[in-house]
C-alpha cells in the first residue's frame, strides 16, 4: 500500500531554497492537462492528489508524515470526501520530496510539526479531491455527450440523472487526466459530510498488528551494511582522534568513518558488530567549553534572569508591575521546567545509498523535505540527483523534525560509494545525545486588590529560546515569540484565555549550550503549568474557587472558557468530590485549538498519587475523524503525565546523565487513568489536535495535588518529590 | 553456529553466541517485526515466544535461545487466520505508530494463554510494556475484547 510512485518527471526545478528545507509555498495544485500523468501501474492521475485505477480503486497521495497521530487516515477522509469515491476502495501512498520539488511543489508542505497536518493542508487537498471530482464528471458527461451539470457521483459511480445511465471513476479517469482542472472548485459544506467527520478506522493498522509494517529501522538493500555511531558526549566537543586499526580485525568490521567533526561511526555487516565494535573504538575528545555545564550552573545562569532588568515583552497590558505595588495582596511564585528528551519509541535510523551520480535515503522524517535537503548538502550533491523516501515514523513527538540522523548516514556513505549504509542510533546514544525540550523558570507575581479581584500579574519566563538555537531568522529583533505559546494578546495560534487590566509577560532569554528542540506541546507545556498553576495560587489566596475564579477572567473569551466549563460539568465540579477524591482544572489554547482538562485524583501518604480520571475537552474548530481524536487525547495524556511525573534530563560535566528508560522512565498501563474525552468544535476554524492536550495534563493534575495536600509543587518531574503515580 | 528455531523453520546460524536473540532474528534471519526500542530489557518492544514464554530478546543471548521454540509476530497467526490478539487490535484500532504494538501483541498472547480472562489488575501486573503513543486505553479495551472472543 506505501509504495513510491514513479512519475513521469517534468522539467526538474531544482530550486535553491530546497538545501535550506523551506522551500517558498507556490502550488501548482492539480496538474491535468492533455499529456495523462501516469501512476507507476500506468493508472491515470487525475490530479496530483488523486490516482485512479482501471478496477475503480482510488489512491490518494499524501505528504505530511505518520508518526501515529493519524492524520493520514484524516487527510484521505477529506480527498475522499470532496472526491465522493468509495471509501472502501481507497489506498494511500507517499510521493517523495523529490518528486515534490520536481513538480513544483504540487503537494506543498512536508512538515509534519506545529500539530499542522490537516488544519494547515486542509483546504488543498480538500480541493485536490473536488477538482478531480469534477474533473471525473465533465469526462463521464462529455463521452455521453450530456451537460456536466446533469451529472452527479457518489460512491465513485457517476449518473447522468435524465437518462440514469451511469459509470464508474476507473473507466473514466484517463480521459479526466486530460482536461483541464477547473479553476475554482466547490467545496462542500462540512454539514454535509459523509466521510469526513466520521469516526472511520485507520488506514494503517493491519500491517502493524503483523509485523510487516516496514519502518525505516526495517529497510533492507541488497549489500546494505550497518553503522554505530557516537557523538561528542559533552555538547559542542569535537572529535580529535581515533583508532581505527584496534577494531578493524572484529567480526564483520569493515570501516571506521568520522562523520563532521563532533562523531566517529563503525561500519559492519550487521548493527550489532557496528555496536560492539564501536565500543571498543579507543576514541578521544576535546571536550570543548561546556565540559564544565551542571544541573545545577544552568539553574544559576536561569535564576539571575528571574530580576534581570532587560527581557523580551511577549503580552503588556496597562501598567502591570504599578498594579502590583498597589496591590492589596502580593503573591509570588517561582516554578521551573527542565530538559526532556523525545524518547520515541523508534530510535533515531536512516539508511542512506551514495554514488557520484545519485544519493537516496530511506528514512522516518517529520519534515521530508528538510531531510531531503540535508541528504544533498551532505552528499554534495544537487536536488535532482538526490531523493528521499520516507517511511511510517515509530513516533516523532517533533524529534524527527531534525535530520542531523540523515546528514550522518549520508556522510557515512559517501565514504563507501555504492553500498548502502543502515545508520542506526543506539537508545543510549539518542537519550543522551538528542536535543532537548528547553529549560525555563518562571516568576509570577500577581496583585489583588481589597475585593480579591485580581488587578496585575506579571510572568516572567527566564531561559532558553529555541529558535535562538535552530532557527535565529525567526527571531524578532532578538525576541523569540513561541517562547509565549498559549499566553499571546490575541490571534488564531494560542491567545491567552484571561483579562487582566494589568499584564506583563516577558523573556529574559538565557542560552545554556545543550541544544534545545521542538517537544510535543513546546513551549505550552510549561507555560500552561506556571499559568494554570499560578491561577490556582491566586483563587486559593483570593479564597475563591478556582473555577469561578477563572470564570470572572474569561467572560471575554468564550471558547477558551466553554472547554473549561465542559470539562467541570462532566466532573461535577459545583458537587462534592466522592470522599478522598480531589480535583483540578487547566486549560489553553495552543496549535489554534481550545483545551481544558480536569483530573480526579487522591493521594496515599502524601506521596503516591492516584488518577482516577481524566477528562479532556477539546475545541478544534473541525472534527476529521473523532475516533483519532479521542485516541490523540488520551495518548497526549500519557505524553504529557509521562513528563510530570518523570521527565528529566539532567546535566554533569556538559553531558546528559540519562541514557536509556531505567533511568529516564515513560507510565505502563497500571498508571493509565481513565480517560474521558469531549469533542466539540464549533465549526468555525481548523485547529490542531495532536499536542494541545498535552499541556493541561500535568497543570490539572498538580492543581489537584494541591487540593489533596495543601502542597504546591512548582518544580517537574514529580519523581524529584518523592511523589510516585500508582 | 547457532541452530534456531523460528515460527517453526529450522535456521543455522553464524554469529557470535553473545548476540542478543533481538539481532539475530532481525539481521541474520530477516524478521524484522520484532522491534529494538531499547536493548536493556524495558521497553517490551522486542518480546517473543520462547518455549510459550513471553521473552525480551534484546536481553537473551542467542545461545541461550539454541533448541528452544522461537515465535515472532510474524509466526503468531496460524495458517494465515490472525490471532485473537491480532483480530481485537484491528478491531480497536489500537496501534498509533505502531512500532511497539509487535512487542505488546506478543505480551498480551501470553497473558491470555495464562489468564483466559484477565482482571485490569492481571493486566497492569502483566502487561508492562512501554508505549510513547500512549495507546493504554485501547490496549486494554482490546485485551478484554480478546479474552472475550
Amino acid at each position: 500500500m506505501n509504495y513510491v510512485p514513479k512519475m513521469n518527471r517534468r522539467a526538474f526545478v531544482a530550486s535553491a531554497a530546497a538545501a535550506g528545507g523551506g522551500l517558498a509555498l507556490g502550488l501548482d495544485i492539480p496538474i491535468g492537462g492533455p499529456q495523462p500523468i501516469l501512476a507507476q501501474d500506468g493508472s491515470p492521475e487525475v490530479n496530483a492528489w488523486v490516482v485512479v485505477r482501471p478496477d475503480n480503486t482510488v489512491v490518494v497521495r499524501v505528504a505530511r508524515a505518520e508518526m501515529g497521530q493519524g492524520s493520514l487516515t484524516g487527510l484521505v477522509q477529506l480527498v475522499a470526501e470532496e472526491l465522493d469515491c468509495d471509501w472502501s476502495t481507497v489506498r494511500w501512498e507517499t510521493p517523495t520530496p523529490g518528486q515534490n520539488v520536481a513538480r513544483k511543489r504540487a503537494w506543498g508542505d512536508y512538515a509534519t510539526v506545529g500539530s499542522r497536518a490537516i488544519r494547515q493542508s486542509q483546504e488543498y487537498v480538500r480541493k485536490g479531491g473536488a477538482t478531480a471530482r469534477e474533473m471525473l464528471i465533465e469526462a463521464a458527461a462529455n463521452e455521453w455527450k450530456v451537460p456536466a451539470s446533469e451529472c452527479s457521483a457518489a460512491n465513485s459511480v457517476i449518473t447522468h440523472k435524465p437518462s440514469g445511465r451511469t459509470t464508474t471513476y476507473g473507466k473514466v479517469a484517463m480521459a479526466a487526466a486530460k482536461l483541464e482542472p477547473p479553476k475554482d472548485p466547490k467545496l462542500k459544506d462540512p454539514k454535509d459530510w459523509k466521510i469526513a467527520g466520521k469516526p472511520l478506522k485507520r488506514l494503517d493498522t493491519a500491517d502493524k498488528v503483523t509485523g510487516k509494517q516496514v519502518y525505516s529501522m526495517d529497510v533492507k538493500l541488497p549489500g546494505m551494511l550497518s553503522a554505530a555511531i557516537k557523538e561528542s558526549p559533552v555538547f559542542g566537543g569535537k572529535l580529535k582522534s581515533f583508532d581505527a586499526a584496534k577494531v578493524a580485525g572484529m567480526p564483520g568490521v569493515k570501516k571506521v568513518v568520522q562523520s563532521g567533526d563532533a562523531a566517529v561511526a563503525v561500519v559492519a555487516d550487521t548493527w550489532w558488530q557496528a555496536k560492539t565494535a564501536l565500543e571498543a573504538l579507543p576514541i578521544v575528545w576535546d571536550d570543548g567549553p561546556n565540559a564544565k555545564v551542571s544541573s545545577a550552573s544552568i539553574a544559576e545562569m536561569l535564576k539571575a534572569g528571574l530580576d534581570a532588568p532587560e527581557a523580551f515583552v511577549g503580552n503588556q497590558q496597562g501598567d502591570a508591575k504599578d498594579a502590583i505595588a498597589k496591590a492589596a495582596k502580593k503573591v509570588e511564585a517561582v516554578y521551573s521546567y527542565p530538559y526532556q528528551n523525545h524518547a520515541t519509541m523508534e530510535p533515531m535510523n536512516a539508511t542512506a545509498r551514495y554514488t557520484p551520480d545519485k544519493c537516496e535515503v530511506w528514512s522516518s522524517s517529520q519534515n521530508g523535505e528538510a531531510a531531503f535537503a540535508a541528504a544533498s548538502e551532505a552528499s554534495g550533491l544537487p536536488a535532482e540527483k538526490c531523493d528521499f523516501h520516507n517511511t511510517i515514523l515509530g513516533g516523532g513527538f517533533g524529534r524527527r523534525a531534525r535530520s542531523e540522523y540523515v546528514s550522518h548516514a549520508v556522510r557515512i556513505a559517501k565514504e563507501m560509494p555504492g553500498t548502502p549504509i543502515k545508520l542506526i542510533k543506539s537508545r543510549e546514544d539518542d537519550t543522551a545525545n538528542g536535543v532537548y525540550h528547553p529549560i525555563t523558570q518562571c516568576k509570577l507575581i500577581g496583585g489583588l486588590d481589597a475585593n480579591n479581584e485580581l488587578t496585575g500579574l506579571h510572568v516572567r519566563i527566564s531561559g532558553q529560546s529555541i529558535l535562538a538555537a535552530v532557527n535565529p531568522r525567526g527571531l524578532q529583533d532578538g525576541r523569540d515569540p513561541i517562547t509565549f505559546q498559549g499566553m499571546y494578546p490575541g490571534g488564531t495560534e494560542g491567545a491567552i484565555g484571561y483579562t487582566i487590566p494589568n499584564l506583563l509577560i516577558d523573556h529574559a532569554m538565557r542560552n545554556p549550550p545543550i541544544p534545545p528542540w521542538f517537544w510535543r506541546g513546546v513551549n505550552n507545556n510549561q507555560n500552561a503549568i506556571y499559568l494554570e498553576c499560578f491561577m490556582d495560587e491566586l483563587a486559593h489566596a483570593a479564597g475563591q474557587d478556582p473555577l469561578e475564579f477563572r470564570r470572572k477572567l474569561m467572560t471575554k473569551h468564550p471558547k477558551h472558557l466553554a472547554v473549561l466549563n465542559a470539562v467541570a460539568e462532566r466532573v461535577d465540579w459545583d458537587k462534592p468530590a466522592p470522599q478522598g477524591v480531589y480535583r483540578g482544572l487547566a486549560q489553553q489554547m495552543g496549535y489554534g485549538s481550545y483545551v481544558a482538562a480536569a483530573a480526579e485524583i487522591s493521594v496515599t501518604g502524601g506521596n503516591k498519587i492516584k488518577i482516577h480520571r481524566i477528562v479532556g475537552a477539546t475545541n478544534c474548530g473541525h472534527a476529521v475523524n473523532p475516533a483519532q481524536i479521542d485516541r490523540q487525547v488520551a495518548g497526549s495524556f500519557v505524553y504529557g503525565l509521562s513528563a510530570l511525573f518523570y521527565g528529566e534530563c539532567t546535566v554533569k560535566d556538559g553531558r546528559i546523565e540519562q541514557t536509556n528508560f531505567h533511568n529516564y522512565n515513560s507510565m505502563r498501563i497500571a498508571e493509565m487513568p481513565k480517560v474521558e474525552s469531549i469533542i466539540m468544535p464549533s465549526g468555525d476554524f481548523w485547529g490542531g489536535v495532536g499536542e494541545p492536550t498535552i499541556f493541561v495534563a500535568a497543570p490539572a493534575v498538580l492543581n489537584a495535588y494541591f487540593a489533596a495536600t495543601g502542597k504546591r509543587i512548582r518544580s517537574i518531574p514529580l519523581k524529584n518529590h518523592d511523589i510516585s503515580l500508582v | 553456529m547457532a541452530r534456531l528455531t523460528v515460527n517453526g523453520q529450522a535456521h543455522n546460524v553464524d554469529v557470535d553466541p553473545n548476540t542478543p536473540l533481538l539481532w539475530v532474528l532481525r539481521e541474520q534471519i530477516g524478521l524484522t517485526g520484532t522491534k529494538y526500542g531499547c536493548g536493556i530489557a524495558q521497553c517490551g518492544a522486542c518480546t517473543v515466544h520462547m518455549d510459550g514464554v513471553a521473552t525480551r530478546s534484546c536481553s537473551v543471548p542467542v545461545s541461550v535461545a539454541e533448541g528452544k521454540q522461537i515465535v515472532t509476530i510474524e509466526g503468531l497467526a496460524q495458517g494465515g487466520v490472525l490471532h485473537k490478539v491480532q483480530k481485537a487490535w484491528i478491531e480497536h484500532d489500537v496501534p498509533q505508530c505502531g512500532y511497539c504494538q509487535s512487542g505488546m501483541i506478543m505480551a498480551v498472547a501470553e497473558l491470555l494463554k495464562n489468564k483466559p480472562k484477565p482482571t485490569d489488575a492481571d493486566i497492569d501486573a502483566g502487561i508492562t510494556n512501554i508505549c510513547r503513543c500512549g495507546t493504554f486505553v485501547q490496549v486494554r479495551a482490546a485485551i478484554h475484547a480478546a479474552a472475550s472472543a
